[in-house]
C-alpha cells in the first residue's frame, strides 16, 4: 500500500468518525451522550489535524479542550437534572427562530467557500519542512518572534477573562467559616495541652489491699 | 505488496506486543510486591501460599477476577457503563508508545514526545468519570467527582514542571531529553539537580494524578467504600486495576527519564574503561539503569501507601494549587534563567 493512499484513507475515516460525531452532539437525547460525542468530535479533528502534519495544534487541542474544558463540561452536564420533556416543550415555538438563524448561518458560509473557490491559490509548501525542523519547534520560534505582539496581547486577554471570571463569581459569605491551613500547621502541641506528671494517690481513709468497691 | 503490509503493519504490531505484553506482567509482579512490602512493612508475611514465595498469587487473582461475573447495577447506563473500564486502559497504554527504553529501542521517537504523554494522561479521567456517572451509585458519583476535580488541578503542576525539564533541554522529544543530561559528571548532570523543587513536585503530582495513596481520596475506602469503580466487579474491575498501575509504572518511568537520566548510568563520565560488552553498561548506560531507577520511583509509590495517612480533600486541593503550583511557576522563571546565563548546560559539552 503507497503511503498517499493510506493517508487518503486515514483522512476519510478521520473526516467521517468527525462528522458522524457532531452530527451526534445536536441530535443526541442525552446530554451526557451529547458531551462525549463532543469529546469524539475534538479527537478526530485532532488526529486529522495530525495528518496535516500539525503535531503540535493537534495535540494542544487534545490536552486543553479534551482533557480540561471538557472534563469540566462534563462535570457540569452531570450534575444537572434535565428534564427532557420540559426542555422539548417549546420546540415548534422556537422552530422558525432556528431556522431563520440556520438559514442565515448556511447561506454566510456558502458565500464565504464561494469567494474563496473564486480565486483558487496553491498551498505553499509547509514552511516547517522549508525550514528543516519539526513543527513544534517552527510554531514556537514563529509565535515568540514574528508573532510576538499577537501573542502577548491574547495572552493578556485570556488574564482579563481569567480575572474576570474570578470577580464574577466570588461572594463573600458571611456565615462562612474558613480555617487557615498555616495556622493549622503552625499549631505547637505545648499550647494546647498541658501534662501534668504527678504520683498516682488514692482518696483518704481507703486501704489499697482492700477497696471499699469491690465488696458487695 | 505483501513485503510492504508486514514491513508497515505486522511489525509495529509486534513491537507493541513486546511493550505491552511484559508491561502487563509487570503490573501483575507489582501488585505482588506491593502486596508483599506493604506486608513487610506491618510485620505480616504478605502473600506465600500460591506458589513459591506466592509469586504466582497475582496470576491467580487474574484468574479468579476474569472467571467472575460482571455484574450491571439496576438503572445503569450499560453502554458508559462498559466502555468506562478501556477509556481508562486505552490511554495507560498508549501512553508507552513513547517512551524510550535506551538510546536506540524507542516504539515511536516522536518529536512532540512530552505534548504525547500528557495528552494521553489526560485522558485517562474519563474513565474514571465516566465509570462513576454510568454505575448510578452516589459513591461511584462522589468518587467521580473528586478524582476529576483532582487530576485536573495536579494536571497544571505537572504540566508546569515538565515545561522547566523543556527549557533545559530545549527538545520535546524524550530521547533528545536524556540525551541532554549526558555529561562528566555523573550523576550530577542529570536534571533532578537543576529541578530539585520541581523533581520533588513531579512526583508528587504523578502520586495524585493516578489516585495513589495519600491522595486517594477518590477511593478512600473509609469515605465512599471503592470510589469511582465500586459497583464493577470481574473483569471490568480487573481492567481498573491494570490501568492504575500501568500509569503509576509509567509515572516511574517518565520521573526517571524527565529528571535522573533515563537509562544514562549514574558513574557516566567517572569510568571510562573498555572492559566487555556484558560489563561496559554499567558506566555507559543501558536499559538495565532505566529499570534500576523506575523500579526504585515504583517502590516509593508503595512505600508512600505504608507510611502515610489519607489527606484530606480540601488539603489535597489547597496544596496542589496553593503550594505546588506556585512554585512550580517560579521555577519555570528560574529555569529560564538558567538556561540564558549557560549556568546548566545541554549534552556533552557541559
Amino acid at each position: 500500500m503507497n503511503p498517499q493512499l493510506f493517508q487518503l484513507i486515514c483522512f476519510y475515516a478521520f473526516s467521517f468518525v468527525t462528522v458522524a460525531a457532531a452530527l451526534s452532539v445536536i441530535t443526541l437525547r442525552n446530554t451526557v451522550h451529547a458531551v462525549l460525542a463532543l469529546v469524539l468530535t475534538f479527537f478526530s479533528t485532532a488526529c486529522l489535524w495530525m495528518l496535516a502534519e500539525a503535531e503540535f495544534l493537534a495535540l494542544a487541542l487534545i490536552v486543553v479542550y479534551v482533557g480540561a474544558v471538557m472534563v469540566l463540561f462534563l462535570f457540569v452536564v452531570m450534575m444537572l437534572d434535565i428534564d427532557q420533556e420540559k426542555m422539548r416543550e417549546g420546540f415548534v415555538k422556537f422552530l422558525p427562530v432556528g431556522l431563520i438563524v440556520a438559514l442565515a448561518m448556511l447561506a454566510e458560509m456558502l458565500g464565504l467557500i464561494g469567494v474563496r473557490a473564486m480565486h483558487v491559490q496553491i498551498m505553499g509548501a509547509n514552511p516547517a519542512t522549508v525550514a528543516g525542523m519539526s513543527n513544534t519547534a517552527w510554531l514556537g520560534r514563529a509565535l515568540y518572534t514574528q508573532y510576538l505582539l499577537p501573542f502577548e496581547i491574547a495572552a493578556l486577554i485570556l488574564t482579563v477573562g481569567v480575572v474576570a471570571a474570578v470577580a464574577l463569581t466570588l461572594r463573600q459569605r458571611g456565615d462562612m467559616r474558613h480555617e487557615s491551613a498555616s495556622q493549622q500547621v503552625a499549631v505547637n502541641p505545648r499550647d494546647r495541652i498541658r501534662i501534668v506528671k504527678m504520683a498516682s494517690e488514692r482518696p483518704a481513709g481507703e486501704s489499697p489491699a482492700t477497696p471499699q468497691e469491690s465488696k458487695p | 505488496m505483501v513485503d510492504q503490509l508486514i514491513q508497515q503493519l505486522l511489525w509495529p504490531i509486534i513491537f507493541i506486543l513486546c511493550i505491552t505484553v511484559p508491561l502487563i506482567i509487570a503490573v501483575a509482579m507489582f501488585v505482588y510486591w506491593e502486596r508483599k512490602v506493604i506486608g513487610w512493612m506491618h510485620v505480616r508475611l504478605g502473600p506465600n501460599k500460591i506458589g513459591p514465595f506466592g509469586l504466582l498469587q497475582a496470576f491467580a487473582d487474574v484468574v479468579k477476577l476474569l472467571i467472575k461475573e460482571v455484574i450491571l447495577p439496576t438503572n445503569a447506563n450499560k453502554f458508559l457503563y462498559y466502555l468506562a473500564p478501556l477509556l481508562a486502559l486505552i490511554p495507560a497504554l498508549a501512553a508507552w508508545a513513547v517512551v524510550p527504553f535506551s538510546s536506540k529501542m524507542v516504539l515511536s521517537n516522536a518529536n512532540a514526545g512530552v505534548l504525547y504523554l500528557l495528552a494521553m494522561t489526560s485522558l485517562g479521567v474519563y474513565g474514571i468519570i465516566l465509570a462513576g456517572w454510568a454505575s448510578n451509585s452516589r459513591y461511584a458519583l462522589l468518587g467521580a467527582m473528586r478524582s476529576a476535580a483532582q487530576v485536573i488541578s495536579y494536571e497544571l503542576a505537572m504540566g508546569l514542571c515538565l515545561v522547566c525539564v523543556l527549557v533545559l533541554a530545549g527538545s520535546l522529544n524524550l530521547t533528545d531529553i536524556v540525551n541532554a543530561q549526558a555529561g562528566h559528571k555523573g550523576l550530577f548532570n542529570w536534571y533532578w539537580l537543576p529541578l530539585l523543587p520541581v523533581f520533588v513536585i513531579y512526583f508528587i503530582s504523578g502520586v495524585a494524578e493516578t489516585n495513589r495513596a495519600p491522595f486517594d481520596v477518590a477511593e478512600g475506602e473509609s469515605e465512599i467504600v471503592a470510589g469511582f469503580h465500586v459497583e464493577y466487579s470481574g473483569s471490568a474491575f480487573a481492567i481498573f486495576f491494570l490501568a492504575e498501575y500501568a500509569n503509576m509504572i509509567l509515572i516511574s518511568f517518565l520521573a526517571s527519564i524527565l529528571f535522573m537520566g533515563g537509562w544514562l548510568s549514574p558513574l557516566q563520565g567517572v569510568i571510562t574503561a573498555d572492559v566487555s560488552p556484558w560489563v561496559n553498561w554499567i558506566w555507559t548506560g543501558g536499559f538495565i539503569w532505566l529499570f534500576i531507577k523506575a523500579f526504585l520511583f515504583a517502590f516509593m509509590f508503595l512505600w508512600f501507601r505504608a507510611t502515610f495517612p489519607r489527606y484530606r480533600y480540601d488539603q489535597i486541593m489547597r496544596l496542589g494549587w496553593k503550594v505546588l503550583i506556585p512554585i512550580a511557576i517560579v521555577w519555570v522563571l528560574v529555569a529560564g534563567c538558567m538556561k540564558y546565563y549557560g549556568w546548566v548546560g545541554v549534552g556533552m559539552g557541559a
